[in-house]
């Protein structure tokens, strides 16, 4: 604002204030922040989810306790993956800022790998679940188990096709202004992911077992 | 003949009718007093009810204190200040008062602190689940005068009343002794209702798997309209009942006359009336299975339904409480024990 | 699908390929035996194919495609949001009329010409559509036409985006348009509390028809909300701080963060409802550890800030139109703006007085009870902030400033009666009563109907050239005024005889009268209803004699006045620069002169058609998952997705004004204020 303020010409040199400037006026892109608000909406989104799971999370209704369907061991390796993921796509940023569409390309292609990992371990925990009669149908402790970790899986799907959009994109046009725009969203969006994943593996895994 | 007769008994409804609608033009100042008389509200026949009716008087006088200067200020500013009225002094550039600014906060200010004390106080001393201390302005609770229980069960669409002391139940009927404490528990079958006796007291809501309370007197004898007040469904309009005060002895004739019934409300007699229907008559029922108001809130109280092990996690998020040891197993205890951290959560929330 | 499987092979596998197609649409969907509906069909048919045949005989359907549905111009998105709202306020009057029709009659014996099962769903439509589809197109488009306007932008942050919220706003409305002929609406009130509305009690699609079309115009309105923030917070014109932001802008500011902070909540809430409907979960259910008091509590975090987002709007066109027609500066700015902000941070703590009467504890609903008389502070702070407006002013009694004395009047009774709803105790004999009936509508009516009627008739001649009929503007006014004192004084009284809400017929023949003045209230509205779009009519007829060349009809204040009417696409030849509150008061008082030359080409984003079809295919997914065609709601999601990411390869978004179409256009404004002055 101050920036735009100072490169008001004054029209004609008259005396007095004037009222428009006379050239192009540029606000600040507003994409990141509105990215940001949306992110901050969607954070709300899982606080309701968070919110119902600590209502109905020990509502069991005689069926298995988190206790006794939690496996530690496999969450551990999946929280592994998501957070080495989250550094994979910061390697990607920082050579996304050096210019090199190759080296972009390539820690994108480890972090859609390891999201990848992250998404079928998560699905073979709940394959696991469902034939063992812990579906989501079972209790309302479990329905909101699902529905909190199958969201925040949900987003890490879209968080991969949307990298894999990107990937062609950025393959396709090399790091133009809007790709590395782009880029820097889905980096926020990603680190988000990881951050209700910590929530998510804190409250509901350690928590449960706990 | 037929012809001009009939034009004659026109003329007639004719006449009556419009001396009933001068009737109303001319009382249409006067129909707020008119009506007073049958605003159940604000003339209420238990002393629940009659505090309540208190409270809308004061808040509403307190406010009236505040927004009757504040219309009469609009009008007179938009009638003095019209653009026509050349005569009136115009600042167009005055925009502020520290002075004034204060005064227009602080006047809502103040009249808030008083109603919110009120708030505050009315809450917990009118709380429906607060046994009741008084039976009337200057009359406590005669000393060793237990309250009537009554359980309540909305159902779809009808009013179950159990009295576990008397071992007696009705639907669609409730009576009880004037100027004696009420006690009720309300739950529900189904979905939500809210109980609601406009000229006993306030209503609270019926709601399944959860118990409410509501403590409250009648203090006149008399015939008043019980009702649903939350939408539950398509018998919703007819789910009503007739709530009786009475002396006590009639309200033992009563009892007797519910003794002498040749129903009995078991199980599966409960598991027949809970199923949907509307308009229905008043029944009595001369005995009462004992548990089933708590296996109701379980949720087990077809026949044939354990409240072991697939019971399901009694929310609590409004004072909901069951009484345990009856319906549930030391298991179902141990569950529960994280309960009270979970409606913390939520509450907290 | 194993087909060995199947007994009775050559029989079901007919029906079974049906039920694949169609889901559980059948025929039996179809009202045809129902002569109210098939006669409303008959007439919304017969209009909309005389509207469909008029475009297609005048040959506008490209035209429309091309200036309007493609648009991303934040003024015809605006306009296109307006015509929604009034659309649909139609059809929500409609369902209004029905239910005071069936309760002045529906006495003793009579039931009614409603049963249960028609007017539970009038009911819930009522509340839906008047709220979704009526209150929020009208704020959303005023606030879309005007903030960019008032900031002295060129659009919205994110055109494209608005123009896809628009359409999902729309593929909503549509969703719940079409539930009047095909099935029907949810029979449960219009928040839809669960146990009733779980596929026990609610096994067919009004239920889902309820929840699909909210989350379609609810993502709509999430995203329009983020786009607006970004747009008050990013693109201000040089020189406006926060502090020199028209009240307008403030009112929407705050509403947007409302919207952003709020909508989620609303599709979480509805998700669960939909995973408990759909999946067959426990989240609100009797069984299996549900808890339905967990609905209730989400539903009301966003239902309660709701009533805000559509009343702060409201509030900041009232405070336009004051200091306009009071010719005088807004009383109080500062403790204007401060006064918005308390609301909207108060009313996130005020939920739970929805449900005072579920058995919270006292200190709860002391507690919350405190906090929503807390906000009747700052309310009537502004109250008294415009009221102080007119004091020495020279106030001219336009339609618009008669809009706003006649809310001052009526939200102050308003106001008083939710602080006594506030009052738990009082709660509880008032709850659920037509007293709360009356109230809301008396608030809601009286604060962001008049502010729309108010904000419609300012801003109208900015969006068009001419100025609205005032003859027929006083006549909707008045109506609209009295209409609703018949209607909802009565209610008022009702309430405290102890008569609730959402009953179909009664005993009490003593109660008849009432209902049979609020009946006439509802049809002294309709004429108001009908005086509104008459006024349209005949403005549109007289738009030459009602022709305003300025730009500035009312001597206003506030920058979207200084550019013509209506504003050019690119709205300003050249970005303001504020230097005071009131820029535009401001520079008429300082001699502004209005350049004529050294126009520059103007850079503006391109108009597609990609929200048009993002929109329609999430709602057939919608339509799709009410019906339980599920290859339907696959494809039209697979659809969405694919559609969006060739979008987003679509780089070729925006172009130049050329400074030659600029100087034409200047130039032409020149030339008519000359011979008009």
């Amino acid at each position: 604002m101050t920036a735009a303020t100072n490169q008001i010409r004054l029209v004609g040199g008259r005396a007095g204030p004037e009222f428009h400037l006379t050239e192009e006026h540029h606000p600040e892109n507003s994409t990141l922040l509105g990215f940001w608000i949306y992110l901050m909406s969607d954070c709300l989104i899982f606080a309701c989810l968070f919110a119902t799971y600590g209502v109905l999370g020990r509502n069991y209704a005689g069926g298995p306790t988190g206790a006794q369907v939690f496996e530690l061991p496999m969450v551990a390796v999946n929280t592994a993956l998501l957070l080495f993921s989250s550094i994979t796509y910061g390697m990607a940023m920082v050579a996304s800022q050096e210019n090199k569409v190759r080296e972009t390309l390539g820690w994108l292609a480890v972090t859609g790998l390891l999201g990848c990992g992250f998404l079928g371990l998560e699905l073979k925990e709940f394959a696991h679940l469902i034939a063992d009669g812990a579906g989501p149908q079972r209790s309302a402790f479990l329905s909101s188990f699902f529905t909190l970790v199958g969201t925040h899986g949900l987003h890490v799907t879209f968080g991969v096709i949307w990298l894999v959009t990107l990937m062609t994109q950025v393959a396709r046009k090399g790091l133009t202004e809007t790709t590395r725009r782009r880029l820097m969203c889905l980096s926020l969006f990603w680190h988000f992911l990881d951050v209700i994943w910590i929530g998510v593996f804190s409250f509901v895994y350690l928590m449960g077992v706990m | 003949m037929g012809v001009s007769r009939r034009n004659k008994v026109v003329c007639i409804l004719e006449t009556g009718q419009i001396v009933r609608l001068f009737k109303v033009a001319l009382a249409a100042p006067l129909l707020f007093a008119l009506a007073g008389c049958k605003m159940v509200v604000m003339d209420p026949a238990g002393d629940i009810a009659m505090q309540q009716r208190n409270l809308i008087l004061l808040a509403t006088g307190l406010m009236l204190l505040i927004i009757v200067p504040v219309i009469a200020a609009t009008l007179f500013f938009a009638w003095k200040y019209r653009a026509s009225n050349t005569e009136a002094a115009y600042d167009p550039d005055w925009h502020h008062s520290t002075k004034l600014e204060l005064l227009i906060w602080s006047i809502p200010m103040a009249v808030i602190v008083v109603l919110g004390s009120v708030a505050w106080i009315s809450s917990h001393t009118l709380d429906p689940y607060r046994p009741l201390s008084r039976i009337g302005p200057n009359r406590p609770v005669p000393a060793g005068m237990k309250p009537l229980e009554v359980d309540v069960v909305a159902l779809d669409w009808k009013w179950l009343f159990i009295y576990p002391q008397l071992g007696v139940a009705s639907v669609n009927e409730l009576a009880a002794p004037v100027d004696r404490p009420i006690s009720f528990r309300i739950t529900a079958s189904s979905v939500m209702n809210s109980f609601y006796i406009p000229a006993l007291a306030g209503q609270i809501y019926a709601m399944p798997r959860m118990q409410t309370q509501l403590h409250a007197v009648i203090n006149k004898p008399g015939v008043y309209d019980g009702l649903s007040a939350n939408f539950s469904g398509s018998g919703f309009s007819d789910m009503r009942f007739k709530f009786k005060g009475m002396s006590q002895a009639d309200f033992d004739s009563w009892v007797a006359g519910l003794r002498a019934s040749p129903a009995h409300l078991t199980r599966a007699d409960y598991a027949q009336l809970a199923k949907p229907s509307g308009d229905e008559p008043v029944r009595h029922y001369a005995t009462v299975d004992p548990d089933l108001f708590t296996r109701i809130i379980g949720g087990c109280a077809a026949p044939g339904q354990a409240c072991a092990n697939d019971m399901p996690g009694m929310p609590d998020m409004t004072r909901a409480s069951v009484d345990k040891t009856k319906i549930c197993t030391p298991q179902r205890v141990a569950l529960n024990t994280r309960r009270p951290a979970a409606a913390k959560a939520v509450r907290a929330e | 699908m194993k087909m060995s499987e199947m007994p009775n092979l050559a029989a079901s596998s007919h029906l079974d390929i049906a039920k694949l197609i169609f889901g559980r649409l059948t025929w039996d969907a179809f009202p045809i035996h129902e002569p109210i509906l098939v006669g409303t069909f008959a007439v919304v048919a017969l209009g909309g194919l005389t509207v469909l045949g008029l475009i297609t005989r005048y040959k506008l359907w490209g035209y429309l495609w091309r200036e309007w549905f493609t648009s991303v111009d934040h003024k015809k998105i605006g306009v296109m949001y307006m015509v929604l709202g009034v659309v649909m306020l139609l059809r929500g009057f409609a369902d209004a009329l029905m239910m005071r029709a069936q309760q002045a009659v529906a006495f003793g014996a009579n039931h009614g010409y409603l049963p249960p099962h028609h007017y539970d769903q009038i009911f819930t439509a009522h509340g839906t559509i008047m709220i979704f589809f009526v209150a929020m197109p009208l704020v959303v488009g005023l606030m879309n036409f005007v903030v960019p306007l008032q900031i002295g932008a060129r659009d919205v942050a994110f055109p494209y985006l608005n123009n896809f919220s628009f359409w999902m706003t729309v593929g909503g409305a549509v969703t719940v348009m079409m539930s009047l002929f095909v099935g029907e609406f949810a029979r449960t009130g219009w928040l839809a509390y669960p146990p009733l509305s779980n596929l026990a009690y609610s096994p067919d699609v009004g239920v889902d028809y309820y929840i699909w079309s909210l989350q379609i115009a609810g993502v709509g309105t999430l995203l329009s909300g983020v786009n607006l923030v970004a747009t008050i917070i990013k693109m201000r014109a040089p020189g406006m701080s926060l502090m020199k932001m028209p009240v307008f802008t403030w009112t929407a500011l705050c509403t947007n963060i409302l919207i952003v902070a709020t909508f989620p909540v609303l599709t979480a809430a509805l998700a669960l409802l939909a995973a408990d409907r759909y999946l067959g979960m426990h989240f609100f259910t009797n069984a299996l550890g549900g808890n339905p008091m967990m609905y209730v509590n989400l539903i009301w975090i966003w239902g309660h800030p709701e009533v805000y987002i559509l009343i702060l709007p409201a509030f900041g066109i009232y405070s336009e139109v004051v200091p306009t027609f009071a010719g005088k500066r807004l009383f109080g700015y500062t403790s204007m703006v401060y006064a918005t902000m308390v609301i909207t941070v108060a009313s996130y703590l005020v939920w739970l007085h929805h449900f005072f009467t579920m058995g919270s504890g006292a200190s709860v609903n002391g507690f919350f009870g405190i906090t929503t008389m807390v906000i009747s502070i700052p309310t009537g702070a502004k109250i008294f902030n415009w009221l102080f407006t007119m004091y020495r002013g020279r106030v001219r009694f336009e339609v618009p400033m008669l809009w706003t004395v006649g809310f001052m009047v009526t939200f102050v009774i308003g106001g008083m009666t939710g602080v006594l709803l506030a009052v738990p105790p009082a709660d509880f004999v008032l709850h659920n009563s037509l007293f709360l009936v009356a109230h809301f509508h008396n608030v809601i009516i009286g604060g962001v109907v008049f502010g729309a009627f108010a904000g419609i008739n300012y801003w109208f001649p900015k969006a068009f050239g001419f100025k609205l009929d005032p003859f027929w503007g006083k006549m909707s006014f008045w109506l609209w005024l009295v209409g609703f004192y018949f209607a909802f004084m009565p209610l008022y009284v009702l309430g405290l005889m102890g008569v609730t809400r959402r009953v179909s017929h009664f005993d009490d023949p003593s109660l008849q009268i009432w209902f049979v003045i609020a009946a006439f209230g509802a049809v002294l509205i309709l004429g108001g209803i009908v005086s509104f779009l008459v006024q349209i009519a005949v403005s549109i007829m007289k738009r030459e004699e009602l022709r305003d060349v300025t730009g500035d009809p009312w001597n206003a204040r506030t920058l979207e006045w200084s550019t013509s009417s209506p504003p050019p696409d690119y709205n300003f030849a050249f970005t303001p620069v504020v230097h005071s509150l009131d820029a535009w008061w401001d520079m008429k008082a300082r001699g502004y002169q209005r350049p004529v030359e050294g126009f520059i080409p103007i850079h503006m984003p391109k108009n597609t058609g990609a929200g048009v079809i993002l929109a329609g295919l999430a709602t057939a997914a919608g339509v799709a998952l009410i019906w339980y065609m599920w290859w339907l709601a696959a494809a039209s999601l697979v659809a969405l997705v694919a559609v969006a990411i060739a979008h987003s390869f679509n780089e070729d978004r925006d172009f130049h004004i050329p400074a030659e179409a600029v100087v034409e256009a200047e130039g032409a404004r020149t030339e008519l204020l000359r011979t008009a002055a």
